[in-house]
């Protein structure tokens, strides 16, 4: 047990270096992430559960180990996202906010380059993140959703497993220090 | 200011929430939207959206026609398949239906041709480059005979140089050694036709005097003792003054169709030959043959718009005032009365024969003279009236 908290926990100064990524990555693999949410589902309605922009919120906000640097880019996903969606600005903006914040202040402690790390933090983020737009949309709005919890949970697990996937691809446009 | 820069990042986090919760405020508590960001956001994506969405719909009609066309090839190959399979159908159908025809007209032909024939298919050909000798499926089992006239309803083929019991051999017209007689439709001219080797035939010992046009036909004359009379050779293709002979090529009508089923002519029964029939011949006009005239004698009194001439029709009024008088020419005496040559014919009654008033005079008169004092005797005969 021991032996895998010290795994899991950033053990040295290369393991808590923030990595660095072009600008145009950072632009370009957002635009993906919310053009695939835009645009895949109207062939393949099932992957509309994929919540994209938060996985690439997540993986940039994690592994930059800046919780300024995640906020802003959950922010900018987030607006993005809302221009899209027939809400009002914001929601999405302040959802994603505090996953960035959140995930890069988890990014400070633990190694986000384990497997499981980014397995059960994908999944834990996913949940908040659902959960905290409900709640948002109930205070806020007044919207009266409903909140299935089996179904969010079994969407977490899965997009977890995406993420794990996704961050391993993520990983190859990381620039080498 | 210090606890501004020591909690930074709470200070910033609370700092982006807050004006996003005002942007939503604003928007929510003034019911309008910020279109600007919207604008930012929508302007950013659709330009992706639109490249991926192109590549997507061509890549799409790419497999689609890639999927298409292999489908057209697939189908491409099973009509072809399906094309050629009916081909061979088609031709075996026609094959059928050619071998029917013949058939039917061998069979009308055998009934209306007055010789006694029995069909024959030809089974083989003979030997040799220059031989035209086929053979045919019956034979002296079937009562052939070497010497039989083997013939299809458009002409003569050949004669049978030898019956076995199953098949026999016949010798085609085309064969070099090949003769029988022959004589033209139009001008009755009797010639040897002769074999040549190919596919037409030579009329021959035809006198250079003698008339043969090209396109007349040759019907067998019955010369021979092989061919009945009346059969149809061919047509002339050539006819030009030789030496010795007229030099008159034929194409053999029998040879025309093909040679799969023949007659042969067990017992031949000679037949007429057929009056030409020019308006068959190309490029000719001719019209149809006048009709009947009239009789002789219809339409006029006399019967003088008859044939003959004024002579005839002259005796033919006398006659009838003879006949209508009662009066026989060349019976009566010298001296006796003569009929009345100025009555109508046609309203005299006919008077009774009247005996010789005198006696005959003697010989020397030229013939009975007229009483003296009749009005016979003054007027003399009026000739008839010529009709037009």
């Amino acid at each position: 047990m021991r032996e895998m908290s010290d795994h899991i926990l950033i053990g040295s100064a290369r393991e808590g270096r923030s990595a660095r990524f072009p600008r145009w990555i950072l632009l370009l693999v957002s635009l993906g992430a919310i053009l695939f949410q835009v645009y895949v589902p109207l062939f393949f309605q099932f992957l509309s559960y994929l919540e994209l922009p938060l996985l690439v919120t997540l993986y940039f906000a994690l592994l930059r180990r800046n919780p300024v640097s995640g906020l802003f880019v959950g922010a900018a996903i987030g607006l993005a996202q809302d221009s899209l969606s027939h809400q009002p600005l914001g929601m999405f903006g302040i959802v994603k906010t505090l996953v960035g914040y959140f995930a890069a202040s988890v990014g400070m402690r633990f190694d986000v380059d384990h497997f499981a790390m980014r397995l059960i933090l994908g999944f834990f983020f996913f949940f908040f993140h659902q959960f905290f737009y409900w709640v948002l949309a109930r205070a806020l709005l007044g919207q009266q959703l409903s909140f299935d919890v089996r179904q969010t949970l079994l969407f977490g697990l899965l997009n977890a497993v995406v993420a794990v996937l996704f961050f391993h691809i993520l990983d190859k446009l990381r620039e080498r220090s | 200011m210090d606890l501004l820069s020591r909690y930074r990042n709470l200070s910033v986090l609370l700092l982006v929430i807050f004006a996003q919760l005002v942007l939503l405020a604003y928007q929510v508590k003034s019911n309008q939207d910020v279109r600007l960001v919207r604008v930012w956001a929508v302007t950013a994506v659709t330009p992706l959206a639109r490249i991926v969405e192109s590549v997507r719909s061509n890549t799409v009609r790419a497999l689609e026609n890639y999927v298409l066309l292999r489908n057209l090839m697939d189908e491409n190959r099973r009509m072809k398949e399906e094309l050629g399979r009916l081909k061979v159908e088609n031709q075996y159908l026609k094959s059928e239906l050619g071998t029917a025809e013949r058939a039917r007209a061998l069979s009308v032909f055998q009934s209306r041709n007055p010789s006694r024939t029995i069909a024959a298919r030809v089974i083989g050909a003979g030997t040799g480059a220059n031989s035209k000798v086929v053979f045919v499926d019956r034979g002296s089992t079937s009562g052939v005979m070497k010497g039989m006239a083997v013939v299809n309803p458009d002409g003569i083929l050949g004669k049978v140089t030898a019956a076995y019991p199953t098949a026999s051999q016949v010798l085609l017209i085309t064969d070099p050694t090949f003769a029988a007689g022959v004589m033209s439709e139009k001008h009755r001219v009797r010639g040897t036709l002769k074999g040549l080797g190919q596919t037409s035939c030579q009329v021959d010992y035809i006198h250079n005097e003698e008339t043969i046009e090209p396109g007349e036909r040759f019907y067998t004359s019955g010369d021979d003792r092989v061919f009945p009379k009346g059969l149809p050779v061919g047509t002339v293709t050539v006819s030009r003054n030789g030496n010795p002979f007229k030099q008159v090529y034929v194409v053999p009508s029998g040879l025309q169709a093909g040679l799969e089923e023949v007659l042969i002519v067990l017992e031949g029964v000679h037949q007429p030959i057929p009056a030409s029939d020019k308006a068959a011949a190309p490029g000719i006009q001719l019209l149809p043959p006048p009709p009947e005239d009239e009789p002789a004698g219809a339409g006029t009194p006399s019967g003088g718009r008859g044939t003959g001439t004024d002579a005839d029709r002259l005796r033919e009024h006398y006659k009838a005032v003879g006949a209508a008088q009662g009066h026989k020419f060349g019976e009566g005496l010298p001296g006796s009365k003569p009929p009345n040559f100025n009555l109508d014919p046609t309203q005299a009654k006919p008077a009774p024969a009247q005996p010789p008033a005198s006696p005959p005079k003697p010989a020397g008169g030229s013939g009975p003279a007229p009483p003296a004092g009749t009005p016979a005797q003054t007027a003399p005969p009026e000739p008839a009236p010529r009709t037009p």
